[in-house]
């Protein structure tokens, strides 16, 4: 996994629920190409056409609440983005998209402080979020050691595999 | 320690665990509903070959029950493939209604337990006093792998409900007076505990509602200290032997919330957030194409009683549906034994198979564009029962079927005696 990423950020507000990330009618879809093809419907469907391989998901607080869909998660891990960054997220949605190797990023204010189409430079490890449109720097909460053995393992399956491997490997 | 961070500490063999940390804890049932095949996909991904107990699996077919599509056919004939193949019992086939319902109706659910389901509405269990938790697919595998899954220990609100219950207002006109109040991402990686009189006075399928929506607050868990009315139900369900854990006097909570209900008016949550909550009096008159009543939050026999009082010798408004979803078998079959589905056939009501169904708007009840609808299910996001400009307004099921009545938001009250 890429730990420093820069591309643009697509902006909403709070609350936005799973729902929007991915509609409760395509939920019956799980190969990841069908799946990719309804990233944010609900919010902005025209999103998928504009978005481009390391841009950004920037919200306001309760990003992901709502359902337990992994599709949520997987639908912008498919469109292949850089991070996502709110202000909070649902629980649920934050455990997925750990599990399947998105990064997501607590920042204070950082709704107020990117508009749409800002070009952002974001280190994961660290937390550091640069505006290179206004030159602004945020600094996000850096994400817990535990998220990120996660993440760097490329997701729990990758981990869990590994372990397993390991376990198997010491008999 | 509170009766949560015991439960949690003897499940992760532990004697004591504190806000923030991570655990990793045995699950005691793990539930996987039919929207996710990516739980089975992911435990072959990681190298399952078979699951770690059987015994604690449960298999439900819930929300595309009957499927209206090949792809919902076909995800489904994989699921029961699967049971079959890894010695799963417990396979809830379309016939048994909405996962947490079924738990309860089978006695499946009980105090001390960890309940995980592939659903987000899990908090549902804290009605029973155990630690229910909704998870993704891939979290579900782990599970399904390993029989156990980490958790961070969360704080723990106390939401204390005070006062007597006025006439007409119900569990659900409380929690989404407490949303509405606390806003819809208050309770974030929080546990919320509901205590107080008004608590007291309610049933079990009143206490399902309260701990269900706790979700809409954003929590990870709720939780109910068993009482009488608990116990009762318990006797009549549950014949495996729990435990039920106690907070100890001293605990000292995160935060605390006081409630005094006695004055409280039905409310209602308006378009597109749960926390857009007022009272009934603010949206009276306006136009009703749909009232839904059903779900894991408002689809229980006391549900369709009431709506049966509303609608009792009535018609629907002509230019109203009516759409009913009991929550589960048991629930239909005791509401036919009641007399309630044939009052609300009679009055104009259009029955579906118990199950999901259109609250989160894949089938059975979806709503066009521009119209409006008045649900006692969970959540009101745009497009959540249909077009993205369908407006949903959340209310509980004696608001819903007053409005069905009339075709447009009345309310309740007044319609019952």
């Amino acid at each position: 996994m890429e730990t420093k990423v820069t591309g643009r950020a697509f902006v909403f507000g709070k609350n936005i629920d799973t729902d929007q990330i991915y509609p409760g009618r395509f939920v019956e879809f799980t190969d990841i190409e069908e799946v990719a093809k309804y990233a944010m419907a609900g919010a902005d469907p025209k999103l998928v056409q504009e978005f481009a391989k390391g841009d950004f998901i920037v919200a306001a607080t309760n990003f992901g609440c709502g359902s337990s869909r992994e599709h949520a998660a997987i639908t912008l891990k498919a469109i292949g983005v850089g991070a996502v960054l709110a202000e909070s997220f649902g629980r649920i949605f934050y455990r997925n998209a750990i599990n399947v190797g998105v990064p997501v990023i607590v920042c204070p204010g950082i709704s107020t402080l990117v508009a749409k189409g800002d070009q952002l430079t974001v280190d994961i490890v660290s937390g550091q979020v640069k505006n290179e449109t206004t030159g602004q720097m945020i600094q996000a909460e850096p994400i817990s050691d535990y998220m990120l053995n996660i993440l760097t393992s490329g997701g729990i399956k990758t981990l869990i595999k590994k372990e397993l491997e390991q376990k198997c490997g010491s008999r | 320690m509170h009766a949560i961070e015991k439960l949690l500490a003897e499940k992760a063999g532990k004697k004591f665990v504190s806000t923030g940390e991570i655990i990793n804890c045995e699950v005691d049932l793990a539930g996987i509903n039919d929207l996710y095949l990516q739980t089975v996909r992911s435990f072959f991904e990681i190298g399952g070959k078979r699951v770690y107990d059987p015994s604690k699996i449960i298999m439900f077919l819930d929300h595309y029950a009957p499927p209206s599509t090949i792809i919902q056919a076909d995800n489904q004939k994989q699921f029961r493939e699967f049971c079959w193949d890894q010695g799963i019992d417990l396979l809830m086939d379309i016939n048994q209604g909405v996962c947490h319902q079924v738990l309860a109706d089978k006695g499946l659910v009980h105090p001390g337990q960890i309940v995980v389901v592939t659903d987000s509405h899990t908090t549902t269990h804290g009605a029973f006093g155990a630690f229910g938790t909704g998870v993704g697919a891939t979290d579900l595998a782990t599970i399904l792998l390993t029989g156990k899954l980490w958790f961070r220990v969360p704080e723990i609100i106390r939401i204390h409900l005070e006062g007597t219950i006025p006439h007409g207002v119900y569990a659900k006109d409380i929690i989404l007076h407490v949303i509405g109040t606390l806003g819809a991402d208050y309770g974030v990686y929080k546990a919320v505990e509901f205590t107080g009189t008004a608590v007291a006075q309610l049933n079990i399928s009143e206490r399902m509602a309260l701990c269900n929506m706790s979700t809409e607050l954003g929590a990870k868990t709720s939780y109910i200290q068993p009482d009488a009315i608990t116990m009762d139900y318990l006797n009549q369900k549950v014949s495996r032997p729990y435990k039920i854990y106690h907070t100890d006097a001293n605990y000292q909570y995160a935060a605390e919330h006081t409630f005094c209900v006695e004055k409280l008016q039905p409310q209602l949550a308006a378009p597109f957030s749960v926390d857009r909550v007022a009272a009934i009096e603010q949206f009276i008159g306006r136009k009703v194409d749909q009232a839904y009543l059903g779900s894991c939050t408002g689809g229980r026999v006391p549900d369709l009683a009431v709506a049966a009082k509303i609608l009792a010798g009535k018609k629907i408004h002509s230019r109203t549906r009516f759409v009913i979803v009991p929550a589960s078998q048991g629930v239909f079959l005791e509401a036919m034994k009641l007399g309630y589905v044939q009052t609300l056939v009679e009055a104009g009501a259009t029955f579906v198979t118990p199950g999901c169904a259109c609250c989160l708007g894949t089938h059975e009840g979806m709503i066009a564009e521009g119209e409006t609808c008045i649900s006692s299910t969970n959540r009101n996001f745009p497009g959540r029962m249909g077009h993205t400009k369908g407006e949903i307004f959340l209310g509980s099921p004696a608001a819903v079927a007053a409005a069905a009545l009339e075709g447009k938001i009345v309310d309740p009250t007044q319609y019952i005696d």
